[in-house]
């Protein structure tokens, strides 16, 4: 430690240094994150209660009032609060280093905060019902924009620190050699970030001004090229920060270890670099851009950052196996799975993240992004199908597991209602897969997305109402899943037992199992220091990616069987 | 260990299952990006995005020209227009309305001209679920050709404000 002008404490538990001032804004960021979280979900369970169209909850005006503040508060607000509090500890613990500017996190802090109320004042307020794409010509209170912009702006100016502190670390030499996986893959997502955050200032702030009388219309196919520069990057921040998590979340709970950190570097650098015009993805059927320039900018001749993707798929579960079995839960091909602690919500949410994401929300993502078969897809319910699979079901999952060991470790505060906290990544996790899938099919009958009532069209039938069924009891299942994760966090930090001065009450991990060290001769010793998967069995998790990538030829060829039934069209 | 720095020696070929592993996703991403081009020169389907600037106004006439022209009947009060096959068809999107109604014969090939008086709107046609993008200002050319007679349904699917649900027109096959 160079400096003398922080606080630091160490870390009963890791034994790794906290900085106090990066743990301050840690928590201030973090329990933003969850208050915006339930202000989400109450508006999630209004409106799956609206699209169950049997219930049909909210009237029209409400239901997309409640649809913009929902897409806010969830993918922006939840979402980056929570990220900025993953910055920050990945810069500081990880790399021993101190944050670098106590400052900058306070403004980066306070313009989030007022940016954020802000916009869901303007939304209530009834004067921004343009959901949260704000296409033109719709239009909105210019307090809207404004109120995005500064949360944007303040966004931007956490991941500076975040750099600020990566510099400063690297300048004192806090840590050794190269730094961590998981903090490279943050560093990854927070350059993602810079340029996502980029666009949305190109497309808001002249939305902004023209909204003020100031400035001519913007162009909306214009519009919504750059807007989607930062919407679909955002997502790639998302995929890249949750990849980190996983990384984390395996190391914290099983002693994961990466067959190979060079492969799983070089994933996230794929991410970094084949992303910046994915907004093609949201253009797939649109006028003004070509056949050629869609073909291309979805797959820029290859689908490089869904390699990446498929890397990590590997790389990820591969590090539990290699880790249970050094561990010596050696036996067949998965008791490395099935003795992995199921009950620890930390690893439950991650494993069943990686799970939701790769085999819901990745297959169905890259499918539907295909340039053809967007037209049988585009716009319906199977995009919001998709996406509470990638954003809900994988990152929000993947961060409410990070969540148990964040209150713990950074709180110092050993959670209450432990039963409950067993069980809700499941409860979580079943509802979200339930709506993903009753959207999904929904969305294949035809029904469209953002859309308060069917029955008008007066075209779908009982299936299509089942599917809806199913939307509206996932969601309540989803939405009983975020009320406990939210209250027994709150719970936690009013009620929870200090553990200041111990190591946190441990949420349970694989044993190392002794008798079986002398067949293997090797167990529990730690073989990953210059070791590589040469040595490493991982065979469970070559099977279970090799079920993936069947699963995945068969829906993407299904869906080029769908498409080639459709009337003709060029 | 993925919270600590790696070993100085980290920079490893991959090698086993991963490398297995990588090799199949690599042939993988190659075979769906090659879909995408080998559809659009082989398949039936593609959104080739044609399209050229218009003024809605000036579009509104087009339309108007081609409804008085070629109207073969009413239904609930909005024009049936029937298109010369192979020719062009006019369809305007509004708030909450698609106008008029076309009647088209299976197997014949029109070009399909869709543009937005106002605000963007989604043109989703039922039960076929085939989906484009309607945007103000842009004349979207799709070249289509139906392959089965019968009645459907176009539902707006993109929000354009309080009438969107109700936002319904109607394409006849013969
Ligand atoms: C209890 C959990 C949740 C439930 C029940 C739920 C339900 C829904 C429903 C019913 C819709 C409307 C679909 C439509 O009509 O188009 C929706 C939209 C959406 N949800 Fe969720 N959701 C949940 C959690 C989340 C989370 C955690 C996120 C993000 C991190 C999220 C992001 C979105 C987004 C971006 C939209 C689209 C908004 C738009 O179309 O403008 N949701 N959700
Ligand atoms: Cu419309
Ligand atoms: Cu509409």
């Amino acid at each position: 430690m160079k400096t003398n002008s922080t606080n630091y404490r160490t870390c009963e538990t890791t034994g790794k240094i906290v900085c106090l001032d990066a743990q301050r804004f840690i928590k201030l960021n973090a329990v933003s994150a969850v208050v915006f979280l339930l202000f989400g979900a109450i508006a999630a369970i209004l409106l799956a209660l609206t699209r169950w169209q049997t219930v049909h909850l909210l009237d029209a005006e409400w239901f997309y009032r409640v649809l913009t503040l929902h897409g806010i508060n969830m993918l922006i607000f939840w979402i980056i609060f929570i990220e900025i509090a993953i910055l920050y500890f990945t810069a500081t613990s990880l790399l021993n280093s101190r944050l670098f500017s106590k400052g900058l996190a306070w403004i980066s802090f306070a313009l989030m905060m007022l940016g954020a109320l802000m916009t869901n004042g303007i939304i209530l307020a009834g004067e921004a019902d343009v959901l949260m794409t704000s296409y033109l010509p719709l239009l909105a209170h210019p307090l809207f924009y404004l109120g995005i912009i500064l949360f944007a702006v303040g966004a931007l100016i956490g991941v500076g620190n975040f750099f600020g502190t990566i510099y400063i670390a690297k300048r004192d030499k806090t840590y050794k050699g190269s730094m961590p996986l998981v903090t490279f893959g943050a560093t990854a997502a927070a350059i993602i970030a810079v340029v996502a955050l980029l666009h949305g200032a190109i497309a808001l702030v002249p939305t902004f001004t023209y909204s003020l009388g100031l400035t001519p219309e913007p162009d909306p196919a214009w519009y919504r090229l750059i807007w989607w520069g930062l919407g679909h990057m955002s997502q790639q921040i998302n995929v890249c920060a949750m990849v980190a998590v996983w990384y984390f979340m395996a190391t914290m709970t099983t002693g994961a270890k990466a067959p190979n950190e060079a492969v799983c570097r070089a994933a996230f650098v794929l991410y970094v670099l084949f992303i910046n015009i994915a907004s093609a993805h949201h253009l797939l059927v649109d006028p003004g851009v070509g056949a050629e320039w869609k073909i291309w900018n979805t797959s820029y001749a290859m689908y490089l950052a869904v390699l990446a993707s498929m890397i990590h798929g590997f790389t990820v579960p591969a590090s539990v196996e290699i880790g249970m079995r050094a561990k010596g839960y050696t036996r067949g091909l998965f008791n490395w799975l099935f003795k992995a602690p199921w009950k620890n919500p930390g690893f439950s949410a991650f494993f069943l993240s990686l799970v939701i994401f790769g085999f819901i929300g990745g297959i169905t993502g890259v499918t539907l992004g295909t340039q053809q078969i967007n037209i049988i897809a585009h716009n319906t319910l199977r995009i919001p199908g998709h996406f509470h699979a990638t954003v809900v079901g994988g990152t929000s999952l993947a961060f409410m597991g990070l969540t148990y060991y964040v209150i713990p470790l950074i709180f110092q505060k050993d959670y209450i209602g432990r039963f409950w906290a067993r069980i809700q990544p499941y409860i979580f996790a079943s509802g979200i897969v339930l709506m993903s899938i009753g959207m999904s099919f929904a969305g294949s009958e035809g029904v469209a997305r953002r859309t308060w009532d069917i029955d008008a069209a007066g075209i779908y039938g009982a299936t299509t109402h089942l599917f809806l069924g199913m939307l509206g009891i996932g969601g309540i299942l989803a939405f009983t899943g975020i009320l406990i994760f939210v209250l027994l966090a709150v719970g936690t930090l009013l009620f929870g037992e200090s553990n200041k001065g111990r190591a946190m009450k441990c949420w349970g991990v694989p044993e190392t199992v002794a008798d079986l060290t002398k067949e293997d001769g090797t167990v529990g010793e730690d073989k990953s220091a210059g070791e590589h998967s040469a040595g490493h069995d991982t065979r469970g998790t070559m099977v279970i990616v090799v079920i993936f990538l069947l699963a995945f030829a068969v829906y993407y060829f299904a869906n080029w069987g769908a498409l080639a039934d459709v009337w003709w069209v060029r | 260990m993925s919270i600590n720095p790696p070993p100085k020696n980290w920079f490893q070929k991959p090698t086993g299952h991963e490398r297995i592993w990588l090799g199949m996703a690599i042939v993988w991403c190659l075979i769906m990006s090659l879909m995408m081009p080998l559809w659009h020169f082989k398949g039936k389907q593609n959104s080739t995005g044609e399209s050229y600037i218009v003024e809605p106004d000036d579009f509104f006439e087009r339309t108007q020209r081609f409804v008085d022209n070629n109207q073969v009947d009413t239904l609930e009060g909005v024009p049936v227009v029937e298109p010369p096959p192979g020719g062009d068809a006019y369809l305007v999107a509004r708030m909450y309305s698609w106008y008029p109604v076309l009647q088209l014969r299976e197997g014949e090939t029109y070009r399909l001209h869709v543009s937005s008086m106002d605000i963007q709107h989604g043109f989703s046609l039922q039960p076929m679920n085939m989906n484009f993008h309607v945007m103000p200002g842009y004349d979207h050319v799709l070249t289509i050709t139906p392959t089965r007679a019968g009645e459907y349904t176009i539902v707006c699917n993109e929000f354009c404000g309080l009438g969107h649900h109700a936002m319904i027109g109607n394409i006849i096959v013969k």
